[in-house]
C-alpha cells in the first residue's frame, strides 16, 4: 500500500481531472478547466517520480522529452479538419501502452507490490488480462479507424459472410484463454491472449463505415478510459481507476449521443455494414423528377433580399475546407443586416463536436452556432437555408419513409425554410445510399460545385 | 438444615467453577477470534482492497456519466481531447515499470510506454488548448 502523502496526492490529481471534465460546460470556462487537467497530470507525474522504487531517471526523462516533442509539434501542427484522425491515434498509443503496462507487470510484479512471479493471486490475473485485452482491442481498433479516416484504406465497410460468426468465436477464445492463464501465468497464452485481442479489435472495426466514425472514436475513446482503469486494477492505482472511469464514461456518453442522433442501436453500428451495398437499393427511382439547378450570382441574389439565413454545415465542407469561406459569406450577409445562424446536427462530421470546431477555427462566434433541437424550429422563418456539405441530416424522408434506412432519425428540417440552398458536387446519394427528395422540391436550387469554391463565388456575388 | 446448607455451599461451589471455566473459555475464542481475523486480513488482503477500489471506480463512473452530461455539445471535440490526455495518465503504471536502478526487459517495456503516453499527453493537452482558443463570443 502506497504512502498517505502519495493517496494524497493522487487524489487532488483526480479532482483536477474532474474539474477539467466540469470546465467544458461552457466555453467561458473551459481553458481554465483544460489547465486543471495539465495540473493534474504533472502533480499525477511527480508524486510517482519521487516514489523510492523510481530511480532510473535519464532514460524517463529522454523517453518523455522524445514523446513529449513529438506530441506537442503534430498536435500544433494538424489541420483542425484532420482532428478526428489525430484523435484515433492518439487513442491507439493509450491501448498501446495499457498493453505495455499489462506485460511489465506480469513480468515484475513486486515493482508494483502484487506478488511475486509465478504465484500471483487470481485477481491480479484477472485484472491483468482484462487491462490488456481491453487495451489491445484499443491500439488495433484506432489503427483501423485512424487509416479509414485518414484515407491509407477506403471507408466503405468490409463486409464478408460469416463475419459476425467468427467475431464471436474469437471472443469465446479471448475467455477462454483468460480462464488458463489465470489458471497457470503461463507468458505464452499471455502472449497468445495478447495477439487475439489484436486482431479482435482490429476486425470489429473494419465493417463500421466511414460515416459512422463518430459512434466509433467515441466508442474507442471510451474503450481507453476502459483499459487505463484495468490497469489501475491491476496496479492497485486508484487515480488510474478515477481517470479511467471517467473517460470510459465520457466516450460511452458521446457514443450514446451520435447514436441517438442517427436513431440506430449501439449494437446496430457495432455490427456494421451500413451504408454498404444492402442499402444503396432504397432509394427508389428518380429518373422522371427534375431538379432546379442554380449559379453562385442567383445564390446571392436570393440571399441579398433575405433577413434570415441559417446555414447547416456537413462533413462536405471539412474536405472542401470551407469554413472560412463560409465565414466571409456570413460576414457580407450581416453587413447587410441580414441574421445568420449556423444549424449543426450531432452527428455532422467525423467525430463529435467536429463542426463547432472548424467553424471556431474559421472565426465564427460560438454564440451564432447552435445545436438542432434550439434551432430546429427556425427554419419555420428563415428564407434560406444554406446546405453545405450535409445530405443525410436533412433528408425528409427520415420523417415520411418508414422503408428508408435511416427512417427515425432525427433531422434539421431545412425543408421549411422558404428557399433552400443545396451545396453539392453531383447528384450522388448521401452515405446511407438514400436518395434525398429534398433536391426535387419547388423550393429548393441545387448549386452543383465544390463547396469552397461556390462559396467564394457568393461572396464575390455579394460584393 | 446443615445438609442443606451443604449441598448449596457445593452447588455454589460448582456454579464458580462453571463460571470460570465460562470465563477461561470466553477468554480463549477472543485470543481465537483476534488470530484469525488477523489471518483474515492477511489471506484476504488483495480481496479487501479489490472491494476498496471498485467503490472507488463505480463512484467515479457516477461523477463522470453527471459531469459528461453536463458538458456543452459544442465542445464534445474538445473534451475528446481532453479525455484523450487524461486517459494517459497510465504513465504512472509505465514510470514504475520503467523506475528500478537495474534495467531489465519490463524496464524497457515501460519505457516505451512512457513514450507513448507522452505523446498522448502533450498532444491532448495542447491540441484542445488550441481547439478552446479558437471559441470566441460574438464581438
Amino acid at each position: 500500500m502506497t504512502s498517505g502523502l502519495t493517496m494524497f496526492a493522487y487524489l487532488v490529481a483526480a479532482v483536477c481531472f474532474i474539474l477539467a471534465l466540469r470546465g467544458l460546460s461552457s466555453p467561458v470556462g473551459a481553458r481554465q478547466g483544460n489547465l486543471l487537467g495539465m495540473i493534474g497530470m504533472a502533480i499525477a507525474i511527480v508524486t510517482t517520480l519521487i516514489a523510492p522504487n523510481v530511480v532510473n531517471y535519464l532514460p524517463m526523462a529522454l523517453a518523455v522529452a522524445i514523446g513529449g516533442g513529438v506530441g506537442a509539434v503534430v498536435a500544433r501542427k494538424v489541420q483542425m479538419t484532420a482532428l478526428p484522425q489525430l484523435v484515433a491515434a492518439f487513442h491507439s498509443l493509450v491501448g498501446m501502452a495499457a498493453v505495455l503496462v499489462a506485460w511489465a507487470a506480469l513480468l515484475t510484479p513486486g515493482n508494483y507490490g502484487i506478488g511475486t512471479v509465478g504465484n500471483l493471486p487470481v485477481a491480479s490475473l484477472i485484472e491483468m488480462s482484462l487491462g490488456l485485452a481491453i487495451g489491445a482491442i484499443t491500439f488495433s481498433g484506432s489503427v483501423v479507424a485512424f487509416a479509414k479516416l485518414q484515407g491509407l484504406v477506403s471507408g466503405a465497410p468490409v463486409v464478408f459472410k460469416g463475419q459476425h460468426q467468427l467475431n464471436a468465436g474469437l471472443g469465446i477464445a479471448l475467455l477462454v484463454l483468460i480462464v488458463i492463464f489465470c489458471a497457470t501465468e503461463n507468458y505464452v497464452v499471455f502472449a497468445l491472449l495478447t495477439a487475439l485481442a489484436f486482431i479482435l479489435g482490429f476486425l470489429i472495426i473494419i465493417p463500421i463505415g466511414g460515416a459512422d466514425m463518430p459512434v466509433v472514436i467515441s466508442m474507442l475513446n471510451s474503450y481507453s478510459g476502459w483499459a487505463a482503469a484495468g490497469i489501475g486494477f491491476t496496479l492497485g492505482n486508484p487515480l488510474l481507476i478515477v481517470a479511467g472511469a471517467l473517460v470510459g464514461s465520457s466516450g460511452a456518453i458521446l457514443s450514446y449521443i451520435m447514436c441517438k442522433g442517427m436513431n440506430r442501436s449501439i449494437i446496430n453500428v457495432i455490427l456494421g455494414g451500413f451504408g454498404g451495398e444492402g442499402a444503396a437499393a432504397a432509394g427508389g427511382p428518380a429518373g422522371d423528377r427534375s431538379v432546379k439547378a442554380g449559379s453562385a450570382d442567383d445564390a446571392g441574389f436570393i440571399m441579398k433580399n433575405a433577413s434570415k439565413v441559417i446555414i447547416v454545415p456537413g462533413y462536405g465542407m471539412a474536405v472542401a475546407q470551407a469554413q472560412h469561406a463560409l465565414r466571409e459569406m456570413a460576414d457580407k450577409l450581416k453587413a447587410e443586416g441580414i441574421d445568420v445562424k449556423y444549424a449543426i446536427h450531432p452527428v455532422a462530421g467525423r467525430m463529435p463536436g467536429h463542426m463547432n470546431v472548424l467553424l471556431a477555427e474559421a472565426n465564427v462566434p460560438y454564440d451564432e452556432v447552435f445545436e438542432l433541437e434550439d434551432i430546429n424550429n427556425d427554419f419555420t422563418t428563415a428564407d434560406v437555408a444554406y446546405v453545405i456539405g450535409a445530405n443525410d441530416v436533412t433528408n425528409p424522408s427520415a420523417k415520411t419513409d418508414p422503408s428508408s434506412p435511416i427512417y427515425g432519425m432525427p433531422i434539421l428540417d431545412v425543408e421549411n425554410a422558404k428557399t433552400v440552398l443545396f451545396v453539392k458536387r453531383s447528384m450522388a446519394s448521401g452515405y446511407a445510399g438514400v436518395e434525398n427528395p429534398l433536391f426535387f422540391k419547388d423550393n429548393t436550387m441545387m448549386l452543383f460545385g465544390d463547396a469552397k469554391k461556390m462559396t467564394e463565388e457568393i461572396v464575390q456575388a455579394l460584393e | 438444615m446443615a445438609t442443606q446448607t451443604e449441598t448449596l455451599a457445593s452447588q455454589a461451589d460448582a456454579l464458580a467453577e462453571q463460571a470460570g471455566t465460562l470465563a477461561e473459555n470466553a477468554r480463549s475464542l477472543a485470543e481465537q477470534v483476534a488470530t484469525s481475523a488477523l489471518d483474515g486480513a492477511a489471506a484476504g488482503g488483495h480481496a479487501g482492497e479489490f472491494w476498496w477500489l471498485f467503490t472507488v471506480f463505480v463512484l467515479a463512473c457516477f461523477i463522470g456519466f453527471y459531469v459528461v452530461w453536463s458538458v456543452t455539445p459544442a465542445l464534445h471535440s474538445p473534451l475528446m481531447g481532453v479525455t484523450n490526455a487524461i486517459s494517459s495518465v497510465i504513465i504512472v503504471g509505465a514510470l514504475i515499470a520503467a523506475g528500478p536502478a537495474e534495467m531489465t526487459g519490463a524496464s524497457w517495456l515501460g519505457l516505451v510506454a512512457v513514450l507513448l503516453a507522452s505523446i498522448n499527453i502533450f498532444g491532448g493537452f495542447i491540441v484542445t488548448e488550441r481547439m478552446l482558443a479558437m471559441f470566441k463570443k460574438k464581438k
